[in-house]
């Protein structure tokens, strides 16, 4: 069975509505931000946004915030564990009658692939294994960025960071694989996961409208092109955010108790196309191709859309 | 109130449980298990009508703390030594945010090597995260030092987390009488926590912890946070001051021992000051006129109280539970500088290092400070830092190497 939006069908369906306004530090084209934007639209202003060091720790900086919401910086590792304070606080305040329920608001944790993939993991580890009900939303640019854009867990094969530069002895750049963290989220069985792009709105909206139906720890996943980090013109962000759908490489999928299903089936186009985008391939076609890598990030995408297809048996 | 015979731990306990906290965050580490698994039974049973969490770190344990406190919950945490560290990065960070919570610690000395007896490194290290600190001597001062602490926090001059301080096992596993104060004459003294500057809700979002560009918005918030520290001082007086009148026990920012007369003075902190106070009753018998000054608050720093408790002695003697290697004792640095200035301050100023991962301080030890500290006093320069090592400790670890040698070359 197909994967079919039930809310938002059109476009229009989108609330016109802004929860994150114009006028941030952020970079032009911050493909971060259009998710964060798109998955406010249906968040709404009734938010604390718990927030990790990364390029989105630059939102509220004094006394200026774009949000309608309430903020709270944490720490780099520790995002999920001010999640729970937060919750915890208001769960009492509640019950013992000091804050109106009508004034409760929703959790959402506000961290960086850096932060997510690494150091925050053992707090989100423990959020999730505590049940605890809240967001978490990961803008997933591959790097850490802020500081400059170094290599993070999350820096896929074959893209070049400020610290896994091409070198004789690894001229693709970064020799690991990207760590799958929905994977290491799925084993702990939260209600809801997603990955979502902000070149695919409906299907980002949707899984957020689905998602509030779960009490509990849920995940989203937002692709982040990053103009500053991965090289190209910021008017490039949308061909980015979907190229990386369309050649497979950043399914859109979700998982309501651990069951995963694809919510995109995409047209599997050569990676070359996205790669070629991208200053921080760029490597791997001037001055001479390098065959092999491009082959090996080609073949794990079949890979991986193969095995889904066998799992999920449909095309 | 009749007194009761209770550990250090339970003592701590009982302060959160008489402050009505809403909300611990917790992760265990000797020796402060003592103080969650009773406020988990407590939680669990109802006794205390708060929330308990077991975090995954003491980073994670001291945000949630934070976030909570931020929140608007009366919070109430422990820790100790390696967790404390492991936490350090949070503890600046809630105290930036302006928050009032009270964070217990169980003094215990740090790696390497690892070791569960107590010593100050752990607690001294976070003198400059902008927590207040009280450091305690008795069982019966940590439930007081834990009730004062919130009322301190909690001041809207002040608005600042609270470390209270006692020493692992020497206080922590050690039986003490206590009296528990009345919690109904608490609430008089403690009045219920209803922050109008905390808090996310609905109708009224807040950003908090947000950054800043560029050093003067930076240098404006951190002198807004030391000039708090400072307030600190004055509402512990006046908390200080209705603490004794509702439960009559009086507890100033330093305590003096046989101070009036003496003419040298040793300086201590927690539970080794009682070591201290005996062997200043036992130089006194001897004909000696010393005294000593017990430092219960080390932040903000009473400079003010220990200039005048100091001017005019002959020598002072500062005995440093902790060392900063390359340095010395971390206190008689911070004696040394408030004294600079005094017009009759002590002739000499002397340094001794002593109970280091919980090593006693005999009294051979106190004798030969007492020795010395007369001597620098007569001569009018200081010594130090002296590390206090006894002879027996030196053939004690002599065998120790002796039995290594033997294992690692089988003879
Ligand atoms: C404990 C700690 N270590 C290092 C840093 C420095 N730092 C700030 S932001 C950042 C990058 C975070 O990367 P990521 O989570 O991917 O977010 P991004 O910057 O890409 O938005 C780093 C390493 C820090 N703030 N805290
Ligand atoms: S560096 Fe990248 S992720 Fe960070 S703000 Fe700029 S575009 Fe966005
Ligand atoms: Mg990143």
């Amino acid at each position: 069975m197909t994967w079919e939006p039930q809310i938002f069908k059109t476009l229009h369906q989108i609330p016109r509505e802004e929860h994150v306004f114009p006028g941030t530090p952020l970079c032009a084209g911050c493909g971060g931000l259009e998710s964060l934007r798109l998955a406010a639209k249906v968040l709404g202003s009734r938010v604390v946004y718990v927030d990790a060091a990364g390029c989105m720790t630059n939102l509220a900086a004094f006394p200026f915030t774009p949000l309608d919401a309430s903020w709270l910086y944490t720490t780099m590792g520790s995002a999920p564990a001010g999640a729970q304070g937060v919750r915890d606080a208001l769960d009492v305040l509640i019950a013992k009658g000091r804050v109106p329920k009508e004034e409760d608001v929703q959790v959402v944790v506000l961290g960086g692939d850096g932060s997510t993939y690494d150091m925050a993991l053992s707090s989100t580890s423990g959020a999730i294994t505590r049940q605890l009900d809240f967001y978490y939303f990961c803008y997933d640019n591959e790097a850490y960025g802020n500081t400059g854009v170094q290599l993070s867990p999350a820096t896929p094969y074959g893209a070049r960071t400020t610290t896994s530069p091409c070198a004789v002895q690894h001229p693709a750049g970064t020799t690991q694989e990207k760590k799958d963290i929905f994977e290491i989220w799925r084993a702990h069985r939260p209600p809801y996961m997603a990955t979502v792009s902000p070149r695919f709105p409906l299907d980002l909206e949707e899984k957020f409208a689905r998602a509030a139906a779960y009490k509990g720890p849920k995940l989203f996943l937002a692709f982040a092109a990053c103009p500053t980090g991965w090289l190209f013109d910021p008017a490039q962000t949308p061909d980015v955010a979907r190229l990386a759908v369309e050649c497979g490489l950043w399914p859109l999928k979700e998982a309501v108790n651990g069951v995963v299903v694809h919510t995109y089936w995409p047209k599997l186009t050569p990676v070359e196309e996205y790669l070629k985008l991208q200053g921080r391939f760029r490597h791997l076609f001037e001055p001479v191709v390098q065959t092999e890598a491009i082959a090996h990030i080609q073949e794990r995408v079949h890979g991986y859309w193969a095995r889904v297809k066998r799992e999920e048996g449909n095309s | 109130m009749t007194a009761e015979m209770m550990t250090g731990n339970l003592a701590a306990a009982w302060g959160a449980r008489l402050a009505d906290v809403d909300y611990v965050p917790a992760f265990p580490i000797t020796p402060q298990t003592e103080i969650v698994e009773t406020l988990a039974k407590w939680c669990g049973s109802g006794s205390l009508n708060a929330r308990f969490v077991t975090l995954d770190s003491e980073h994670s344990m001291m945000t949630a703390a934070g976030a909570a406190a931020a929140t608007g919950a009366r919070v109430f945490t422990a820790t100790s030594s390696q967790g404390l560290l492991h936490a350090f990065e949070v503890l600046y960070t809630v105290a930036g945010w302006r928050v009032p919570l009270v964070l217990v610690n169980v003094s215990r000395a740090l790696a390497s090597p690892i070791t569960l007896e107590p010593d100050h490194n752990d607690v001294l290290a976070a003198r400059d995260c902008g927590f207040l600190q009280l450091h305690a001597e008795t069982c019966q001062e940590v439930v007081d030092s834990i009730l004062l602490a919130y009322r301190i926090a909690e001041d809207a001059r002040v608005c600042l987390p609270v470390m209270v301080n006692l020493d692992g096992f020497v206080l922590s596993f050690t039986r003490e009488p206590v009296t528990l104060p009345d919690p109904e004459v608490v609430k008089q003294f403690l009045p219920p926590f209803r922050p109008a500057h905390l808090g996310f809700t609905a109708s009224a979002p807040r950003s908090l912890g947000t950054a800043v560009f560029g050093g003067a918005t930076y240098s404006y918030f951190r002198h807004q946070l030391h000039l708090a520290s400072l307030n600190g001082l004055r509402v512990y007086e006046e908390a200080a001051a209705d603490f004794e009148r509702l439960f009559g026990r009086r507890y100033d920012p330093v305590e003096q021992y046989r101070m009036d007369d003496a003419e040298d003075v040793l300086v201590m902190t927690n539970a080794f000051a009682s070591k201290g106070k005996a062997a200043v009753d036992a130089a006194r018998a001897q004909g000696r006129r010393v005294g000593l000054l017990r430092l219960r608050m080390i932040r903000p720093w009473p400079a003010e109280t220990i200039q005048h408790a100091l001017q005019g002695r002959r020598a002072v003697a500062v005995v440093d539970q902790n060392l900063s290697p390359g340095q010395g004792g971390i206190l008689f640095q911070e004696i040394a500088a408030c004294l600079y200035h005094e017009a009759l301050r002590p002739r000499a100023l002397c340094s001794f290092i002593g109970g280091l991962g919980g090593k006693n301080l005999s009294e051979g030890e106190f004798q030969a400070i007492f020795e010395q500290t007369a001597d620098a006093g007569v001569r009018g320069t200081g010594i130090g830092p002296v590390l206090l090592f006894t002879e027996s400790e030196h053939r004690e670890v002599e065998q120790l190497q002796f039995l290594a040698h033997e294992l690692k070359t089988g003879r």
